[in-house]
């Protein structure tokens, strides 16, 4: 036991160590702008008088490496400072908007993950079939679709055509979970069009590889009936994969959040990031980036330790 | 809505139009039976089946819906099969034989792939009006001038969309290319000159793909404002790290092998190494690469133009189309759809290439 302690151990280190890279690059990446933030974010028209101020204010007179240690320090605390367009912490904006990210993201992930699971495996046993074949064709379309496009045909139909779901997301307090849950059905839905399509595939090719090795044919070959190779044989072997496939396709879902979310209103951190970019809010730019980039991380995290632990041949590397 | 209903089912009365239709469907099966093609028989008379069932829960309409989605696929299997026979008799006897074994999907996305090519290359022939030139009022409805409406600012739909093939697959294209070059280019220097140069680069490749692709981008967009230059170098320095992983691992099967060693004793230098060994030792897998790469990128910039951060207007550009006529499609209308759907086009066809090719060289794996 005390190995696999050490092994996970082992990888949040190293996650902890990207995650701190990338803190830099985020930070320091705002730096490369020509003149500074005050210059970039008042524009050419600005008096000396007004970027003077915004300078004091957000503390720029101090040495860059010293304020990224400041930022730092209130990162780790969930303290970003203050947005520069609306002067509201950072934190007050972004924190109730992830929330509702978060739960869209999760909302998707439990119709998506079993469905395409079960779905991933069927289409692996049939492989070279008919129906394997209209899958990989329909899979590989999702897959090359941009989000906005799924998004928009199902408001087209499910919306506007039918009726039966609201195509703009806003949400409120008051609202019954039930409620909730029909309000955010529809971007839901468009993620789990995208996240299952790649989960089957990933799925599909995990278990064609699996099936493939020779332990699974000396079971064929001593006769071992067809459902007894997958439950006895197949499946303890084929959790390593499949939590791979899961963890890494959670991290696309928190990505691909942001287009879907710009395209159905829904008040989510996604589209609080793309506003920020296009006002130039860097408090709140960076604290977005850095909060995306933590989840990603976490998420590629989750998927090491869970082949560390399903599978023991990775206990002891060669 | 009378000529309307009558138009709808490629201008039959419904009662001989849904005999029409199951009239074709079973002399068609019939004939595939015949000729002993098992496939497309069972093809046919599964969706003749289908139909039927369909045709008496959902009626005429539902029979209209299930026909005219058969009759797309059918025109598509039917136009990709023409157009891998026509290059296979105009490639030279090398390429007809590797174009033979090129299953349908395949000859679908390289028709497709053609198809854009021609529109971008001669969108100024093609396109009947200006890119920017505003000829009638917003959201004017189709007509004859006009195939596919204006819009938000009476602007030729079809004219943008044909020139949008220029400016949105163009920029994706310079982005994948740069982004290939920089990548292969680290790649192959890592695999011949290893040692801490290797290391180095591998780290940093890591930690760049530690980011989420598109939150990368939009840091990026909001500090150095959304211009073409900086959109290409952006997405280039994103995806370059995993053209530079395949490489890497391409040609470090490469570097082992006893000509490079051969080579090395020779006395030739990393440029020929890599030129003259190592290159023409790995293109398949490079060249699958590039394709899906393509996709990545295409798909990254079209979100991009979406979220309206991507190319500025007045050019036209697939994905700020989507975004600037979006409001249509609360009152029912495709139009904002028309350009989404041609970029998912492109990387279908892309994908379905790739995925031939894919299965080419890795052999019967599956």
């Amino acid at each position: 036991m005390g190995d696999i302690l050490g092994l996970v151990a082992k990888r949040l280190g190293m996650g902890l160590m990207i995650l701190l890279i990338i803190s830099v690059i985020i930070f320091f990446m705002v730096e490369l702008l020509p003149g500074d933030i005050a210059e970039a974010v008042l524009g050419q028209g600005a008096t000396e008088e007004n970027v003077r101020v915004l300078r004091e204010q957000m503390g720029l007179n101090d040495p860059a490496l010293f304020r990224y240690f400041e930022w730092l320090k209130g990162a780790v605390m969930l303290d970003f400072g203050r947005s520069i367009v609306t002067q509201e912490a950072v934190m007050s904006v972004i924190g109730e908007r992830f929330r509702n990210t978060l739960f869209l993201a999760t909302y998707a992930a439990v119709i998506a993950v079993p469905f395409a699971i079960i779905l991933g495996v069927i289409v692996a046993l049939l492989r070279n079939s008919v129906f394997d074949r209209v899958a990989n064709v329909l899979t590989l379309t999702s897959i090359s679709s941009p989000e906005f496009f799924l998004g928009y045909i199902l408001i087209l139909f499910f919306s506007v055509k039918w009726g039966m779901f609201p195509a703009i997301a806003s949400l409120n307090d008051s609202m019954s979970f039930w409620e909730l849950l029909n309000r955010t059905f529809l971007p839901a839905l468009t993620l789990v069009l995208v996240v299952t399509a790649h989960m089957m595939r990933m799925t599909r090719a995990a278990i064609i590889n699996l099936l493939a090795s020779p332990y699974i044919e000396m079971a064929k070959l001593k006769g071992t009936p067809p459902w007894k190779v997958i439950v006895r044989h197949a499946l303890p072997n084929a959790w390593a994969p499949i939590i791979n496939v899961v963890a890494l396709n959670l991290a696309y879902l928190i990505t691909g959040v942001v287009l879907v979310e710009v395209v159905f209103v829904y008040p989510g951190i996604g589209q609080a990031l793309v506003d920020a970019v296009s006002k130039r809010d860097f408090p709140v730019v960076q604290a977005c980036c850095l909060i995306f980039a933590a989840t990603f991380i976490l998420l590629n995290l989750a998927a090491d330790v869970g082949a560390i632990l399903t599978n023991p041949r990775l206990r002891h590397p060669k | 809505m009378e000529d309307i209903s009558t138009l709808w089912y490629f201008g039959l009365t419904p009662s001989t139009f849904a005999l029409t239709y199951f009239t074709a469907l079973v002399v068609a099966s019939c004939v595939a039976a015949f000729y002993n093609h098992r496939q497309p028989f069972m093809m046919i008379f599964s969706l003749t089946l289908v139909s039927i069932i369909v045709g008496i829960i959902g009626g005429v309409h539902a029979l209209w819906v299930i026909a005219l989605i058969a009759f797309i696929i059918a025109m598509a299997a039917m136009v990709s099969y023409a157009f891998r026979e026509f290059l296979i008799l105009i490639a030279s006897t090398e390429l007809a034989k590797e174009l033979r074994t090129a299953p349908l999907t395949a000859a679908f996305g390289m028709f497709v792939i053609f198809v854009y090519a021609i529109a971008g290359i001669f969108a100024p022939w093609i396109a009947p009006h200006g890119e920017a030139e505003v000829i009638t009022s917003a959201f004017a409805p189709a007509d004859a001038n006009m195939l596919l409406g204006a819009d938000q600012l009476g602007r030729d739909m079809f004219s943008r969309l044909i020139y949008g093939t220029r400016n949105s697959v163009g920029l994706a294209l310079t982005a994948t290319l740069l982004a290939f070059f920089m990548g292969a280019f680290a790649g192959l220097l890592a695999a011949t000159k290893g040692g801490w140069l290797d290391n180095l680069l591998a780290r940093f490749a890591d930690v760049i793909m530690s980011i989420p692709s598109l939150i990368f981008a939009l840091l990026m967009l909001s500090i150095f404002g959304p211009s073409m230059p900086v959109i290409i170098i952006a997405v280039s320095i994103i995806y370059a790290p995993r053209v530079f992983r395949l490489t890497r691992a391409v040609a470090g099967n490469v570097v082992v092998m006893d000509y490079i060693e051969a080579a090395k004793l020779r006395g030739e230098g990393t440029g020929y190494l890599i030129r003259r060994e190592i290159l023409p030792n790995s293109t398949a897998p490079l060249i699958a690469e590039f394709g899906l790469e393509f996709c990545f990128v295409f798909l990254l910039v079209a979100g991009l133009s979406f979220l309206g951060l991507g190319i500025q207007p007045p050019t036209a550009d697939w994905g700020s189309m989507v975004r600037e006529n979006a409001t249509l499609i609360s009152f029912g209308e495709i139009t904002p759809l028309i350009p989404a759907a041609a970029i998912a086009l492109l990387t279908v066809g892309v994908n379905f290439v790739v995925d031939w090719m894919l299965h080419r060289s890795s052999g019967l794996k599956e």
